[in-house]
């Protein structure tokens, strides 16, 4: 179902992507390019400007994009339906947010060269050997993949060892960010309790409030995107990213070739671990607080959401889901609150019963309609007709 | 409690009394002489015989004696001047309303000038209330003994010792006898003779009681020069032994209380899951909306409750028989609309299946919060469900977890008779094992698939009645029980609904047998954590259907 005609070999990065992935790498381009410079250079009451909250507020949907892809990149390609993503984000965001914590230095309430506030209000005297050493900024970034792409690997490596699919996977993966879930709301655990961590200052030694600063985290993000992107393509497009795409239409039939199915899929899902562990790291200081609500079952599962009203198999679609229904959300819950969860619930029920590619899908089939049948056949994976790994 | 004495009994004292209604002579002559004399020492008497005189009265165990002897503490005890007669005086607006002793009648209205209070000082008050105390000890209710022996217990008074031990001589109830035993032990280990202390402390040992322990540890305690409270080494040999024996005991009956805990989480966990495992189970479908099922049972529940608080209050009692057929079919009917309107365009595809009926239960959730508020809704207990039995080592069990454990036993085993025995039984089985071949033969699909998916919703209708009497019913509820659901099944191996019932039992048990070591949160972390790890050995769940297949 794929494109026949794909060389294998050596083949340049910008003749991997499809016309969607160049929309979306111009699109980003001009973006982080434009919003800094009308954020920065116009005058506030000029109409070109662009305000900072928005400046953050997109900053926050590319990370929301950048989550979404890595989850199209297990999902949309190896048939892995993860309920736990965010939990890899919000570890990532945790591991950022400690960092930021001791960046406040003695300028909390209590004044504490060392401890953040909540430490002090518990009475502890000293800090707890997990939070050494995020001072550094070089560290906690090697934490923000490391911390995610551990837990990833020992779960996967548990899990598809002992060939733990589908549905089964789907769920003791929600079970995972559900214990993490009710574990970070301890207060004894040292990362805040159910307040989390905030109240952050500065990132490398730039006021995290100025104009700035939220513009660099805007292109920071849209770079992240950008390189996640290409890192998913670059996989999907190789000789691995077609095994894994043999894994989700036919696990068994793969393992029968001589594939070691397993460590594919530890691979892939280690790295979506990580982009999402990024994901988590950039959103916190543009959103200045992170709390374990991030780490509830529900978050995780509106995610493949974003994937799923995107279009699923993609990796642009999902960015586009991701971007999208976070706007829509910002939309209806200022506009009309009490409509917003009829209209989400909505949402993916139509997804699923009339857009089972979701718009990406959808909008290209009709595409290609108009186009006339065989016109233009472009390299791009499809979504399965049978969903992968549970089914049957 | 109106008092019958015979008239001419009254008389022939010279205690000049106010006449009582003649009634059947209830007492011996002598008897009754004796205890009008004692009543007259007792309002005339020097402090001996005053308290010679309580002590004897308190001995006869009468009824009359304990409101006289209260109202003498009380200091509203009184002597009429003009011909001796003792009465309890009660404050009126004209003056002293008088209250004969002796037959508990009314003996007309007096000015305080006309009477004499009876004087009790602060140490005859003490004697009297332990008089009142031990005397209780003889009341012929079982229960009143009972809480007299309780309150010896507690108070460790010597003065009671006498009658406690009068008391045990005569007591024929087990029950009794033991609090009466544990009362004396309780007063004897406060003796200066150190045998005494020994038997005490050895008839202590066989009694499991947390005040116990803490008496007998503080037996042990050593004050700062190194000498211990107890200066017997036999009796604190004693001591230790007995304490040990007891917190055996006392954490077996912990243990036993964990057990029960768990055993009522896992029938909660079950009546959620039970549901799921058709729905899931056996049609292979996943449900997310199965918690907002449990809601709207629940939110029945409280509907069905108004009605009857509106219209037959009286009947209130009766509700939740109503309610569980109309959280029934409300759950149902809502279940056979889902699967109608859009699980059936989804079957063998479980992950889209997940995201529609995800976003079904959102969609329900604001439902139900537009409609009753994010509020609580508040659902009352019938009468019959409330209380608890309490046991000696301090384990409360409340009837409505014993009635919920039971709701739920009955359940399951309906659910199975319905799958074994019933005509929609064998046809869900067929479809389930080969639907193509049931259809050949005639079977409607279809049908069975509604009629499936409304009999899983169906009970989690019902589990929604059972769990408004524990849990808020708010349009939260289901959101809660949705995981934990899911991981039971999962634990107990999908299509297998005894694998269902185990592992439901097996996970409220250790969540609840963790609890105590690691807090409740850790514990339910840790149980997470090793399913888990379970399914990683297991990847099939505790029972799993053995079948052909590579993938399930």
């Amino acid at each position: 179902m794929t494109a026949a005609s794909r060389p294998s070999g050596y083949v340049p990065l910008l003749m991997r992507l499809d016309r969607g992935g160049m929309v979306l790498l111009s699109v980003l381009a001009a973006a982080a390019i434009a919003v800094p410079a009308l954020n920065l250079l116009m005058p506030p009451d000029s109409p070109f400007h662009v305000p900072t909250y928005l400046v953050s507020l997109w900053g926050k949907y590319l990370c929301f994009a950048l989550l979404a892809v890595s989850v199209d990149l297990v999902w949309g390609y190896c048939g892995i339906l993860s309920l736990g993503h965010g939990a890899f984000f919000a570890l990532g965001g945790y591991a950022m947010g400690m960092h930021l914590m001791r960046q406040i230095g003695d300028r909390g309430v209590y004044g504490d060269p060392i401890l953040p506030d909540f430490m002090v209000f518990l009475d502890w005297d000293q800090l707890p050997w997990y939070w050494h050493g995020f001072d550094s900024f070089a560290f906690a970034a090697l934490m923000v993949l490391l911390v995610p792409g551990t837990l990833a690997f020992v779960f996967g490596w548990l899990a598809f060892r002992s060939r733990v699919t589908g549905v089964y996977f789907s769920i003791i993966s929600q079970a995972m960010t559900y214990a993490l879930l009710l574990a970070f709301f301890r207060n004894d655990m040292g990362f805040g309790g159910n307040n989390g961590l905030t109240d952050f200052k500065d990132i490398l030694g730039f006021d995290l409030q100025a104009d700035g600063t939220r513009a660099a985290l805007f292109v920071a993000s849209a770079i992240a995107l950008a390189g996640g992107y290409l890192i998913c393509r670059l996989m999907v497009t190789s000789k691995f990213g077609r095994v894994l795409m043999a894994i989700r239409d036919g696990e068994s039939r793969t393992r029968f070739l001589g594939y070691r199915v397993e460590m594919y899929k530890l691979l892939v899902w280690t790295v979506s671990a990580m982009m999402a562990g990024v994901a988590g790291a950039l959103y916190v200081p543009q959103v200045g607080i992170i709390n374990p609500g991030e780490f509830s079952p529900a978050n995780s599962i509106e995610i493949i959401v974003w994937v799923a009203v995107g279009g699923r198999g993609t990796l642009y679609g999902a960015a586009l889901g991701g971007v999208l229904v976070n706007y829509g959300k910002t939309y209806f819950t200022g506009a009309a609150p009490e409509i917003w969860l009829f209209l989400l619930g909505g949402l993916f029920i139509a997804v699923t019963l009339l857009l089972p590619k979701g718009i990406v899908g959808t909008l290209s089939q009709w595409w290609q309609g108009r186009r006339g049948f065989g016109l233009r056949k472009r390299a791009r994976p499809a979504v399965p007709a049978s969903e992968g790994g549970a089914a049957e | 409690m109106p008092i019958r004495v015979n008239r001419a009994l009254v008389l022939a004292f010279a205690l000049a009394l106010v006449l009582g209604v003649l009634a059947a002579p209830s007492r011996s002559l002598a008897q009754e002489a004796e205890f009008a004399e004692l009543v007259a020492t007792l309002a005339t008497g020097d402090f001996a015989e005053k308290t010679a005189a309580i002590a004897a009265l308190t001995a006869t165990g009468d009824p009359r004696v304990q409101p006289m002897l209260e109202a003498m503490a009380d200091r509203r005890l009184y002597l009429r001047e003009e011909d001796g007669l003792v009465a309890i005086g009660e404050d009126d607006a004209e003056g002293l309303r008088l209250i004969d002793v002796l037959t508990g009648e009314e003996a007309g209205i007096v000015g305080s000038r006309d009477v004499d209070r009876i004087r009790a000082n602060n140490r005859m008050r003490g004697i009297i209330r332990s008089a009142l105390g031990t005397m209780t000890l003889m009341n012929p209710d079982a229960a009143v003994r009972l809480e007299a022996a309780e309150t010896v217990f507690r108070s460790q008074d010597e003065g009671a010792l006498d009658a406690l031990e009068q008391a045990l001589a005569a007591e024929a109830d087990d029950a009794v006898r033991a609090a009466m035993e544990k009362a004396r032990a309780a007063i004897l280990l406060g003796s200066e003779d150190a045998v005494l202390r020994l038997e005490a402390v050895e008839a202590l040992s066989s009694f499991t009681d947390p005040d116990i322990r803490s008496m007998l540890a503080a037996l042990l305690v050593q004050d700062q020069d190194g000498t211990f409270a107890e200066t017997d080494e036999a009796v604190r040999a004693a001591a230790t032994e007995a304490l040990d024996a007891i917190e055996q005991r006392l954490a077996l009956w912990r243990t036993a209380g964990h057990i029960y805990q768990g055993i009522s989480l896992g029938s909660v966990l079950l009546l959620a899951a039970i549901g799921l495992a058709i729905t899931f189970g056996v049609m292979g479908v996943i449900n997310m909306a199965h918690g907002e099922m449990v809601m709207l049972g629940a939110y029945t529940t409280f509907v069905v409750q108004q009605l009857f608080r509106d219209y037959m209050p009286g009947l209130f009692d009766f509700s939740l028989f109503v309610a569980i057929p109309a959280a029934f079919l409300v759950a149902g009917a809502a279940g056979v609309a889902i699967e109608r309107g859009i699980i059936r365009f989804l079957y063998g595809r479980p992950l889209e299946t997940l995201l529609a009926t995800w976003g079904l239960s959102l969609i329900l959730q604001q439902l139900v919060r537009t409609v009753f508020g994010p509020t609580n809704r508040e659902v009352g207990a019938p009468s019959w469900m409330q209380g608890a039995i309490e046991t000696t080592a301090g384990i409360t069990l409340t009837y409505n977890r014993l009635y919920i454990i039971l709701f739920c036993l009955i359940v399951f085993a309906g659910l199975i008779m319905v799958l074994r025995r019933t005509p929609l039984g064998l046809q869900m089985r067929a479809v389930t094992q080969n639907r193509q071949m049931a259809k050949a033969m005639g079977i409607r699909t279809g049908r069975v698939d509604a009629l499936t998916f409304g009999l899983g919703s169906g009970i989690a209708g019902m589990a929604g009645v059972a769990l408004s009497q524990i849990d808020n019913v708010s349009p939260n509820l289901g959101q809660s029980y949705i995981i934990d659901s899911f991981l039971v099944v999962v634990f107990g191996g999908v299509g297998n609904l005894w694998g269902t019932l185990a592992g439901a039992f097996s996970l409220g048990i250790a969540n609840k047998l963790l609890e105590p070591y690691a807090g409740a949160v850790l514990g339910k972390i840790l149980v997470l954590v090793a399913i888990i790890l379970f399914i990683q050995k297991r990847p099939r769940g505790l029972f799993a259907l053995k079948g052909r297949a590579v993938e399930a």
